[in-house]
Protein backbone atom coordinates (compact mmCIF):
# COMPACT_ATOMS: atom_id res chain seq x y z
CA UNK A 1 0.00 0.00 0.00
CA UNK A 2 1.38 3.26 -1.17
CA UNK A 3 1.63 5.42 1.98
CA UNK A 4 -0.45 8.68 2.01
CA UNK A 5 1.23 11.96 0.58
CA UNK A 6 2.18 14.39 3.12
CA UNK A 7 2.87 17.91 2.85
CA UNK A 8 6.76 19.35 3.70
CA UNK A 9 7.92 22.42 3.96
CA UNK A 10 10.39 24.40 1.45
CA UNK A 11 10.17 27.64 1.77
CA UNK A 12 12.59 28.96 -1.06
CA UNK A 13 12.66 31.77 -3.70
CA UNK A 14 12.15 30.46 -6.96
CA UNK A 15 14.89 32.69 -8.73
CA UNK A 16 17.08 32.14 -5.87
CA UNK A 17 19.88 30.99 -8.36
CA UNK A 18 19.70 34.29 -9.99
CA UNK A 19 19.81 36.18 -6.61
CA UNK A 20 23.13 34.11 -5.94
CA UNK A 21 25.17 35.00 -9.32
CA UNK A 22 23.52 38.74 -8.83
CA UNK A 23 25.00 38.91 -5.16
CA UNK A 24 28.38 37.52 -6.36
CA UNK A 25 28.25 40.16 -9.13
CA UNK A 26 27.74 42.60 -6.71
CA UNK A 27 30.55 41.59 -4.47
CA UNK A 28 33.50 41.76 -7.74
CA UNK A 29 31.87 45.08 -9.06
CA UNK A 30 32.38 46.44 -5.51
CA UNK A 31 35.86 44.85 -5.11
CA UNK A 32 36.67 46.51 -8.54
CA UNK A 33 35.40 49.94 -7.27
CA UNK A 34 32.76 49.77 -10.68
CA UNK A 35 29.23 51.76 -10.30
CA UNK A 36 27.01 49.46 -12.51
CA UNK A 37 23.89 51.14 -13.75
CA UNK A 38 20.87 49.33 -15.67
CA UNK A 39 18.61 50.60 -17.49
CA UNK A 40 14.73 49.19 -18.39
CA UNK A 41 11.83 50.55 -20.86
CA UNK A 42 9.54 49.30 -23.02
CA UNK A 43 11.39 48.84 -26.96
CA UNK A 44 11.77 52.41 -28.52
CA UNK A 45 12.20 54.64 -25.39
CA UNK A 46 15.48 55.72 -26.21
CA UNK A 47 17.51 53.75 -24.01
CA UNK A 48 20.56 53.56 -26.75
CA UNK A 49 20.05 56.92 -27.34
CA UNK A 50 20.63 57.72 -23.33
CA UNK A 51 23.10 55.18 -23.28
CA UNK A 52 25.53 56.44 -26.60
CA UNK A 53 24.98 59.95 -25.02
CA UNK A 54 25.89 59.14 -21.63
CA UNK A 55 29.06 57.04 -22.97
CA UNK A 56 30.18 59.73 -24.92
CA UNK A 57 30.00 62.25 -22.12
CA UNK A 58 31.32 60.23 -19.68
CA UNK A 59 34.45 58.92 -21.05
CA UNK A 60 36.44 62.78 -21.52
CA UNK A 61 36.63 61.99 -17.59
CA UNK A 62 36.26 58.03 -16.40
CA UNK A 63 36.60 54.73 -17.52
CA UNK A 64 33.51 53.60 -18.74
CA UNK A 65 31.81 50.20 -21.08
CA UNK A 66 28.12 48.87 -21.85
CA UNK A 67 26.93 45.36 -22.10
CA UNK A 68 23.78 45.76 -24.32
CA UNK A 69 20.93 43.01 -24.65
CA UNK A 70 19.34 42.44 -27.26
CA UNK A 71 16.97 39.79 -28.86
CA UNK A 72 18.09 38.82 -32.16
CA UNK A 73 20.15 42.06 -34.03
CA UNK A 74 23.53 43.84 -32.98
CA UNK A 75 22.30 47.02 -34.14
CA UNK A 76 22.50 48.31 -30.41
CA UNK A 77 25.81 47.79 -29.79
CA UNK A 78 27.04 48.83 -33.33
CA UNK A 79 25.14 52.42 -32.72
CA UNK A 80 27.00 52.05 -28.67
CA UNK A 81 30.44 51.43 -30.49
CA UNK A 82 30.39 55.07 -32.12
CA UNK A 83 30.76 56.40 -28.37
CA UNK A 84 34.21 54.38 -28.77
CA UNK A 85 33.89 53.39 -25.85
CA UNK A 86 34.06 48.98 -25.05
CA UNK A 87 30.65 47.28 -26.08
CA UNK A 88 29.49 44.47 -26.03
CA UNK A 89 26.62 42.72 -27.10
CA UNK A 90 24.11 39.78 -25.38
CA UNK A 91 21.73 38.70 -27.69
CA UNK A 92 19.39 36.39 -25.61
CA UNK A 93 17.75 34.86 -28.38
CA UNK A 94 14.01 34.41 -27.81
CA UNK A 95 14.67 35.41 -24.14
CA UNK A 96 12.55 38.86 -22.74
CA UNK A 97 15.46 39.72 -20.00
CA UNK A 98 18.33 39.50 -19.18
CA UNK A 99 19.70 37.54 -16.13
CA UNK A 100 22.15 37.54 -13.64
CA UNK A 101 24.36 34.47 -15.57
CA UNK A 102 24.09 36.34 -18.77
CA UNK A 103 25.81 39.18 -17.17
CA UNK A 104 28.75 37.32 -15.53
CA UNK A 105 29.77 35.49 -18.48
CA UNK A 106 29.12 38.69 -20.46
CA UNK A 107 31.54 40.40 -18.26
CA UNK A 108 34.53 37.14 -18.32
CA UNK A 109 37.08 38.72 -20.53
CA UNK A 110 37.11 42.61 -18.97
CA UNK A 111 39.13 43.57 -16.24
CA UNK A 112 36.46 44.95 -14.02
CA UNK A 113 39.30 47.09 -12.28
CA UNK A 114 39.83 49.18 -15.49
CA UNK A 115 36.40 50.69 -15.33
CA UNK A 116 35.03 53.35 -13.02
CA UNK A 117 31.40 52.74 -14.75
CA UNK A 118 29.81 49.71 -16.64
CA UNK A 119 26.11 50.00 -18.11
CA UNK A 120 23.72 47.27 -18.78
CA UNK A 121 21.07 48.11 -21.38
CA UNK A 122 18.42 45.25 -20.70
CA UNK A 123 16.00 43.75 -23.35
CA UNK A 124 12.87 46.24 -24.42
CA UNK A 125 10.58 45.18 -22.22
CA UNK A 126 8.27 46.74 -18.72
CA UNK A 127 7.31 43.49 -17.51
CA UNK A 128 10.22 40.64 -17.38
CA UNK A 129 13.24 42.44 -16.53
CA UNK A 130 11.50 43.18 -13.23
CA UNK A 131 11.97 39.94 -11.39
CA UNK A 132 15.68 39.57 -12.17
CA UNK A 133 18.22 41.41 -10.51
CA UNK A 134 21.80 41.86 -12.19
CA UNK A 135 23.60 43.12 -9.15
CA UNK A 136 23.36 46.51 -10.54
CA UNK A 137 23.98 49.52 -7.82
CA UNK A 138 21.14 51.80 -9.92
CA UNK A 139 18.64 50.79 -12.50
CA UNK A 140 16.98 53.13 -14.35
CA UNK A 141 13.36 52.94 -16.06
CA UNK A 142 12.88 54.86 -18.51
CA UNK A 143 9.82 56.53 -20.40
CA UNK A 144 9.37 58.66 -23.40
CA UNK A 145 7.15 61.74 -23.66
CA UNK A 146 5.85 59.46 -26.81
CA UNK A 147 4.60 56.36 -24.74
CA UNK A 148 1.85 58.76 -23.03
CA UNK A 149 1.69 59.78 -19.40
CA UNK A 150 -0.23 56.61 -18.08
CA UNK A 151 3.09 54.12 -18.49
CA UNK A 152 3.88 53.96 -14.69
CA UNK A 153 0.05 52.44 -13.50
CA UNK A 154 0.35 50.44 -16.59
CA UNK A 155 3.42 48.78 -15.41
CA UNK A 156 3.36 49.54 -11.85
CA UNK A 157 5.69 46.52 -10.72
CA UNK A 158 9.03 47.38 -12.79
CA UNK A 159 8.74 50.88 -11.15
CA UNK A 160 9.17 49.30 -8.08
CA UNK A 161 12.36 47.29 -9.34
CA UNK A 162 13.96 50.44 -10.33
CA UNK A 163 15.68 53.20 -8.43
CA UNK A 164 14.93 55.99 -10.51
CA UNK A 165 13.02 57.22 -13.18
CA UNK A 166 13.60 59.27 -16.28
CA UNK A 167 11.55 60.95 -18.58
CA UNK A 168 13.28 60.57 -21.96
CA UNK A 169 12.69 62.67 -25.21
CA UNK A 170 11.53 65.54 -23.56
CA UNK A 171 12.33 67.40 -26.84
CA UNK A 172 9.20 65.99 -28.69
CA UNK A 173 6.72 66.63 -25.54
CA UNK A 174 4.89 69.85 -26.60
CA UNK A 175 4.59 67.71 -30.14
CA UNK A 176 2.81 64.95 -28.50
CA UNK A 177 0.94 66.78 -25.91
CA UNK A 178 2.51 65.45 -22.63
CA UNK A 179 1.97 66.12 -19.52
CA UNK A 180 4.58 66.46 -17.33
CA UNK A 181 2.95 66.90 -14.10
CA UNK A 182 0.66 63.74 -14.90
CA UNK A 183 3.48 61.70 -15.37
CA UNK A 184 5.29 63.01 -12.38
CA UNK A 185 1.81 62.30 -10.59
CA UNK A 186 1.41 58.81 -12.19
CA UNK A 187 4.92 58.16 -10.83
CA UNK A 188 4.79 59.42 -7.57
CA UNK A 189 1.28 57.74 -7.21
CA UNK A 190 2.68 53.70 -7.59
CA UNK A 191 5.55 54.65 -6.17
CA UNK A 192 5.59 57.51 -3.60
CA UNK A 193 9.14 59.26 -3.17
CA UNK A 194 10.84 57.87 -6.06
CA UNK A 195 13.34 60.49 -8.16
CA UNK A 196 12.33 61.41 -11.53
CA UNK A 197 14.39 62.87 -14.18
CA UNK A 198 14.11 64.69 -17.28
CA UNK A 199 16.36 64.02 -20.17
CA UNK A 200 16.90 64.72 -24.07
CA UNK A 201 19.31 62.81 -25.45
CA UNK A 202 19.67 64.66 -28.86
CA UNK A 203 19.54 68.24 -26.92
CA UNK A 204 21.35 66.87 -24.35
CA UNK A 205 18.78 68.92 -21.72
CA UNK A 206 18.71 67.37 -18.35
CA UNK A 207 21.64 65.85 -19.11
CA UNK A 208 24.00 67.58 -16.46
CA UNK A 209 21.77 66.74 -13.95
CA UNK A 210 21.64 63.11 -14.97
CA UNK A 211 25.39 62.85 -15.01
CA UNK A 212 26.20 64.58 -11.85
CA UNK A 213 24.00 62.09 -10.20
CA UNK A 214 25.81 59.15 -11.98
CA UNK A 215 29.17 60.69 -10.52
CA UNK A 216 27.77 61.83 -7.14
CA UNK A 217 26.98 57.81 -6.47
CA UNK A 218 30.40 56.18 -8.20
CA UNK A 219 32.42 59.00 -5.22
CA UNK A 220 30.22 58.01 -2.39
CA UNK A 221 30.65 54.70 -3.24
CA UNK A 222 34.22 54.77 -3.59
CA UNK A 223 34.49 56.76 -0.02
CA UNK A 224 32.19 53.98 1.63
CA UNK A 225 34.76 51.75 -0.08
CA UNK A 226 37.64 53.99 1.58
CA UNK A 227 36.40 53.74 4.69
CA UNK B 1 6.62 36.46 -20.73
CA UNK B 2 9.20 35.06 -18.68
CA UNK B 3 6.83 32.78 -17.17
CA UNK B 4 8.06 29.62 -18.51
CA UNK B 5 11.75 30.05 -17.45
CA UNK B 6 10.44 30.69 -14.00
CA UNK B 7 7.95 27.30 -14.20
CA UNK B 8 11.35 25.85 -15.15
CA UNK B 9 13.04 27.01 -12.35
CA UNK B 10 10.38 25.89 -9.93
CA UNK B 11 10.26 22.23 -11.60
CA UNK B 12 14.36 22.81 -11.14
CA UNK B 13 14.12 23.33 -7.64
CA UNK B 14 11.28 20.98 -6.81
CA UNK B 15 13.45 18.21 -8.73
CA UNK B 16 16.21 18.83 -6.37
CA UNK B 17 14.59 18.93 -3.31
CA UNK B 18 12.59 15.77 -4.25
CA UNK B 19 16.01 13.92 -5.22
CA UNK B 20 17.53 15.02 -1.95
CA UNK B 21 14.72 13.28 0.27
CA UNK B 22 13.95 10.75 -2.08
CA UNK B 23 10.21 11.53 -2.73
CA UNK B 24 8.17 11.93 -5.48
CA UNK B 25 6.35 15.27 -5.60
CA UNK B 26 2.54 15.44 -6.28
CA UNK B 27 2.11 18.88 -5.80
CA UNK B 28 4.23 22.00 -5.32
CA UNK B 29 2.65 25.29 -3.18
CA UNK B 30 3.70 28.27 -4.36
CA UNK B 31 3.40 32.03 -2.78
CA UNK B 32 2.59 34.27 -5.75
CA UNK B 33 2.80 38.39 -4.98
CA UNK B 34 0.96 40.88 -7.05
CA UNK B 35 3.96 42.46 -6.96
CA UNK B 36 6.54 39.72 -8.07
CA UNK B 37 5.87 40.72 -12.19
CA UNK B 38 4.37 37.19 -12.42
CA UNK B 39 0.94 36.50 -14.27
CA UNK B 40 -0.81 33.31 -12.64
CA UNK B 41 -3.11 31.95 -15.31
CA UNK B 42 0.40 32.21 -17.78
CA UNK B 43 2.69 30.81 -15.01
CA UNK B 44 0.11 27.70 -14.99
CA UNK B 45 -0.18 26.99 -18.35
CA UNK B 46 3.25 26.73 -18.81
CA UNK B 47 4.40 25.09 -15.07
CA UNK B 48 2.53 21.63 -17.57
CA UNK B 49 5.02 22.33 -20.18
CA UNK B 50 7.95 22.56 -17.87
CA UNK B 51 7.23 19.70 -16.02
CA UNK B 52 7.07 17.51 -19.17
CA UNK B 53 9.97 14.61 -19.35
CA UNK B 54 10.81 15.66 -16.11
CA UNK B 55 9.86 13.80 -12.12
CA UNK B 56 7.37 16.07 -11.85
CA UNK B 57 5.53 15.18 -14.87
CA UNK B 58 1.81 15.49 -13.56
CA UNK B 59 2.04 17.08 -10.53
CA UNK B 60 0.03 20.15 -9.94
CA UNK B 61 1.17 23.64 -9.45
CA UNK B 62 -1.00 25.16 -6.25
CA UNK B 63 -0.67 29.06 -6.28
CA UNK B 64 -0.90 30.90 -3.22
CA UNK B 65 -1.94 34.65 -3.99
CA UNK B 66 -0.23 37.55 -1.62
CA UNK B 67 -2.02 40.43 -2.25
CA UNK B 68 0.43 43.96 -0.85
CA UNK B 69 0.85 45.38 2.42
CA UNK B 70 2.38 48.23 2.61
CA UNK B 71 3.16 49.83 5.95
CA UNK B 72 2.01 53.88 6.85
CA UNK B 73 4.77 56.12 8.32
CA UNK B 74 1.66 58.37 9.51
CA UNK B 75 -0.38 55.76 11.35
CA UNK B 76 2.89 53.70 11.59
CA UNK B 77 0.90 50.64 11.28
CA UNK B 78 0.55 48.00 8.28
CA UNK B 79 -2.09 48.66 5.48
CA UNK B 80 -3.13 46.67 3.16
CA UNK B 81 -2.94 48.14 -0.76
CA UNK B 82 -5.90 48.51 -2.34
CA UNK B 83 -4.87 49.51 -5.33
CA UNK B 84 -1.70 48.63 -7.37
CA UNK B 85 -1.64 51.97 -9.21
CA UNK B 86 -2.44 54.40 -5.95
CA UNK B 87 0.17 53.43 -3.13
CA UNK B 88 -0.98 55.48 -0.04
CA UNK B 89 -2.60 54.54 3.31
CA UNK B 90 -5.86 53.22 3.02
CA UNK B 91 -6.93 55.04 6.26
CA UNK B 92 -5.20 58.11 6.61
CA UNK B 93 -4.06 58.78 2.70
CA UNK B 94 -0.67 59.37 3.50
CA UNK B 95 2.00 57.60 0.34
CA UNK B 96 3.43 55.06 1.70
CA UNK B 97 6.47 53.38 -0.53
CA UNK B 98 7.58 50.58 2.28
CA UNK B 99 6.42 47.02 1.11
CA UNK B 100 5.74 44.71 3.41
CA UNK B 101 4.42 41.71 1.45
CA UNK B 102 3.15 41.25 -1.94
CA UNK B 103 6.92 40.49 -3.86
CA UNK B 104 6.72 36.75 -2.91
CA UNK B 105 7.68 34.38 -5.27
CA UNK B 106 8.76 31.00 -3.33
CA UNK B 107 7.83 27.76 -3.29
CA UNK B 108 6.40 27.24 0.27
CA UNK B 109 6.23 23.30 0.32
CA UNK B 110 6.08 20.38 -1.79
CA UNK B 111 3.42 17.65 -1.05
CA UNK B 112 5.00 14.46 -1.33
CA UNK B 113 4.46 10.52 -1.38
CA UNK B 114 7.30 8.96 0.15
CA UNK B 115 9.15 6.59 -2.64
CA UNK B 116 8.69 2.80 -1.77
CA UNK B 117 9.35 -0.09 -4.35
CA UNK B 118 6.30 -1.33 -5.58
CA UNK B 119 6.03 -4.79 -3.86
CA UNK B 120 6.72 -8.08 -6.32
Amino acid sequence: MRPEPRLIEVRKNVLKRNDVIARSLRDCFRAAGVFVVSLVSSPGSGKTAILEKTLTLLRANYQVAALVGDLATENDALRLARSQAPVKQITTGTLCHLEAAMVRSALEEWDLNQLDFLFIENVGNLVCPSSYDLGEDLRLVLISVTEGEDKPLKYPTIFHSADVAVVTKVDLAAAVEFSWETAYDNIQSVRPGMPVLQLSAKTGEGMEKYLALLTTRLAELRQAAAV
Amino acid sequence: MHELSIAMSIVELAEEEAERRGVQVNAVHLKLGALSGVVKEALLSCYEMACEGTPLQGSRLLVEDVSVVIFCPGCQAQRPLSSLQLFCCSECGTPCSEIVQGKELEVVALEIQECVPNPV
